[in-house]
């Protein structure tokens, strides 16, 4: 039954999906309030439905329905409860649901909020939304059908894979999509804008705080990403440059890019004609992600099913950019800026730079992702480029983008006087300096830590300098300082969540530098009971073990390991074996700490236990990722939140019961 | 005028820096595909290359303590040496398919520096013998426990 039930579910979403769009275009065309009404039935419809195919797909998986195909495809009676629940979205089928699924609650948010205050731009704007959502309905009802029926029933599954048995699983893909579905919400409205020739400042006013949700929810989905690789995949890194990781970076890079120029736009009403480009761009990106790695034209590391899915991507994807670019190239005559560029020197041009490097990093990761595909069709020579090309290329713009990071928020808008620039900067860059120079004396030899070092200590002093001032201001008008600190950040919390998310990066830029200057690794086959060091650290071998689980078995290696002062840790690294699989899955064991990880891996070993070879990695700094990760998502978060209305009785009341 | 042929200017800069970056980053990083008897033909040393083939029967030798691994990768014309230092990826075997990428050495073998071994394609039904394969080495783990 489940699937019959499922697939009636998906083709009746798609054809209300359909209906719903053109309905809300024609309630626009013609004024039909009874049209519209009509479509947000229908989108309350879609909603429901996808909601009901989500469901029953999960039951498929916890009573275990091997009739359904994706079912059988990835879990069998040994997966875990939990890991039955996210293996529905652990493979194509799956995740295009849950990409329906979020779109349609974002659809009945946008609808719940707008339908009353923007009568005009609404109906447009729930028109693209549901027409996106068909696009993904579509899917799921032909080339990447989840409720496929699968017959004979077979009595066991095929299981899941077990590097997704993690509970990044659960959070990672989700927050993802989050991201990828959240910046349909600023497409639709620039589109809106576009169609009823409204591309003044209204539409990015509306969807700047849904940008930030989007952006939040995308490096809450990358950052997990890196942490799911670095325990996992046991290779000891936590970003490779793959096909895959790359996809879901481009929409952020030009996504963040995005949020920066937007305010120039707010400010001064230039860059229209820009930050319509660059929402067209970043949406377009996230599904070119998604037909660069479904289609299977460059290997990935994430060994993705293939078919006709990639064909589908690319013609909704050249649809979308056809679409968007003509109606862009249709209204250009009134997208001309209001405002110029009075200096060199300013703050448009410090976000004007911060947005074509942005952007040069996408296009370079673009250009190196795609690569093996250029150099085939124009040379006809098979190469690619390897991380190293990543490296190279983005360590310059990045450190250029951190500097910016210092400069933009505090040089003065239309021209910056050399008086502006010595107040502002004078202090901080001194103190960069000295902060650079104080680590060479300690022994910091490597030079391009020493200048990301000076960089970020320059941009973190900005930051203070700015927080000082503002602060003291407020002091002076009564408050005390901490009512005055947290004043600010309530009060101007886009301004201050901005800088929580400055400092989030200073921190993980930092923690990338010194990961990738310093960390160590060697490998090593030690008898039972040998030991061996690395880094300060003594690890013993203490034999092996046979542990049987669930739905698999795994040799569990003992290693005793003490550092200088005595005794540390013991631990445990495996490898795992799963039936379904032909590979042993190695599983890492580490200890994390703040200056760093100390991260073990089983390779080969003797039946008998006597020995086994290992790989100790210990990597440096990979914490202040993590730590900088989660600054980075707070401020975003403190930057979603509404800001208070400015009416001073009611500041005052929220302060103290704040404080 | 002058204002904006300054910003030209300056964007040019930029995007010419851009350029020669995304150069200089290519002509490093490439990497070439080859088939043993292409390396065969044309092996230049120093020059990065992504080697596939399967790995000769009779010439995989692995020593667990210098970790030194050597084995010969043909793909039915020409086949070349090949050295790693490392353990041998779980999928590696003779007869496999292996894909390894690292240099060609002047001394007249491609020294690896990463290996990938090749999954097969083809789907692999559970309970299989590969099951009592690991029901064996648990048992064979399980009497040889013990600490020193």
């Amino acid at each position: 039954m489940t699937p019959e039930v499922g697939y009636a579910a998906t083709v009746a979403a798609l054809i209300l999906a359909v209906y719903g769009s053109g309905a809300a275009a024609l309630s626009a065309v013609k004024g039909r309030a009874d049209l519209r009404r009509s479509s947000e039935r229908a989108a309350v419809g879609v909603w429901l439905l996808v909601m009901t195919c989500m469901a029953l797909l999960i039951y498929a998986f916890l009573t275990f329905d091997f009739s359904v195909r994706y079912v059988a495809g990835n879990t069998n009676l040994g997966t875990p409860f939990y890991y039955r629940i996210t293996a529905v979205w652990g493979a194509l089928e799956g995740s295009i649901i849950l990409w329906a699924f979020m779109l349609s609650i974002y659809t009945l948010i946008v609808m719940a909020r707008y339908r009353r205050t923007q009568p005009q731009l609404y109906p447009w704007v729930l028109a693209v939304m549901l027409g996106i959502s068909a696009f993904f309905l579509l899917v799921m009802a032909i080339p990447a059908p989840p409720f496929e029926r699968l017959s004979p029933i077979p009595a066991d599954g095929r299981g899941l894979n077990p590097l997704l048995e993690d509970s990044g699983m659960i959070t990672h893909p989700v927050a993802l999509y989050l991201g990828f579905t959240g910046f349909t919400v600023p497409f639709a409205f620039a589109m809106a804008a576009l169609i009823i020739g409204r591309t003044g400042d209204e539409w990015i006013t509306i969807t700047r705080r849904w940008t930030i949700v989007a952006w939040y929810f995308l490096s809450l989905g990358l950052l997990i990403g890196g942490w799911w690789s670095y325990h996992v995949l046991g290779w000891g890194g936590y970003w490779a440059w793959d096909p895959v990781e790359n996809a879901a970076f481009m929409p952020w890079l030009t996504g963040t890019a995005f949020l920066h120029s937007v305010m120039i736009q707010e400010r001064r009403r230039m860059l229209k004609l820009w930050n319509l480009t660059l929402i067209i761009l970043t949406f377009s990106l996230t599904l070119f992600g998604t037909f660069l790695t479904r289609s299977g034209i460059i290997g990935s590391v994430h060994a993705f099913s293939q078919g006709s899915v990639g064909q589908f991507f690319l013609g909704f994807l050249a649809l979308i950019v056809l679409g968007a670019f003509s109606l862009l190239a249709w209204r250009l005559e009134r997208l001309h800026a209001q405002g110029e560029l009075d200096s060199i020197v300013s703050r448009e041009s410090a976000f004007l730079l911060n947005n074509l490097f942005l952007v040069a990093a996408a296009f370079t990761v673009f250009f190196g992702t795609v690569f093996p595909l250029l150099s085939e069709a124009v040379k006809g020579q098979k190469v690619s480029v390897g991380a190293a090309f990543f490296n190279l290329v983005n360590i310059p713009i990045f450190l250029a983008l951190i500097f910016l990071m210092g400069v933009g928020p505090l040089i003065a808008w239309r021209r910056a006087s050399a008086e502006n620039l010595r107040r502002n900067f004078l202090t901080p860059v001194a103190i960069g300096i000295a902060a650079a120079a104080v680590c060479r004396v300690a022994g910091v030899a490597n030079a391009l830590v020493l200048l990301c070092l000076a960089l970020v200590v320059f941009v973190a002093a900005t930051i203070a300098l700015d927080f000082a001032r503002a602060a003291r201001a407020r002091r002076r008008t009564g408050d005390g300082w901490l009512d005055a600190t947290w004043g600010l950040a309530l009060r101007q919390n886009r301004r201050y969540g901005g800088f929580v998310v400055h400092l989030g990066i200073l921190v993980v830029a930092l923690g990338v530098a010194g990961s990738q200057a310093w960390s160590t690794q060697t490998e090593a086959t030690l008898n039972r009971g040998e030991s061996m060091e690395l880094a300060g650290y003594t690890i013993r071998f203490d034999g092996l073990q046979g542990v049987e689980e669930s739905n698999h078995a795994k040799v569990v290696g003992t290693f005793t390991v003490s550092d200088r002062k005595g005794p540390y840790t013991v631990l445990t690294p495996a490898k795992k074996f799963y039936p379904q699989e032909q590979t042993p899955i190695a599983a890492v064991d580490y200890r994390l700490g703040f200056m760093e990880d100390l991260y073990l891996v089983l390779g080969e070993f003797a039946r008998d236990g006597s020995h086994a070879t290992i790989k100790i990695q210990v990597n440096r700094m990979v914490s202040w990722l993590w730590i900088g990760g989660f600054l980075l998502t707070l401020g975003a978060a403190l930057a979603i939140v509404p800001e208070p209305r400015r009416t001073p009785a009611v500041a005052r009341a929220g302060q103290t019961a704040a404080a | 005028m002058n204002r904006k042929a300054k910003f030209i200017g300056g964007g040019l800069v930029i995007v010419a820096a851009l350029a020669y970056l995304i150069y200089a980053g290519v002509s490093q990083s490439v990497v070439y595909f080859v088939t043993p008897s292409e390396l065969g033909a044309a092996p230049v040393a120093g020059k990065s290359y992504r080697l596939g083939g399967m790995v000769m029967p009779g010439t995989l030798k692995w020593d667990a303590k210098s970790l030194d691994l050597r084995f010969t990768l043909s793909d039915g014309q020409a086949s070349v040496p090949v050295r790693h230092r490392g353990t041998p990826p779980d999928l590696f075997a003779e007869s496999r398919g292996a894909v390894v990428e690292g240099t060609w050495s002047h001394d007249g073998y491609f020294q690896a520096t990463t290996i990938l071994a090749k999954h097969s394609e083809e789907y692999k039904a559970p309970h299989d013998q590969n099951q009592a394969g690991y029901k064996e080495l648990l048992k064979t783990l399980k009497g040889s426990e013990g600490r020193p």
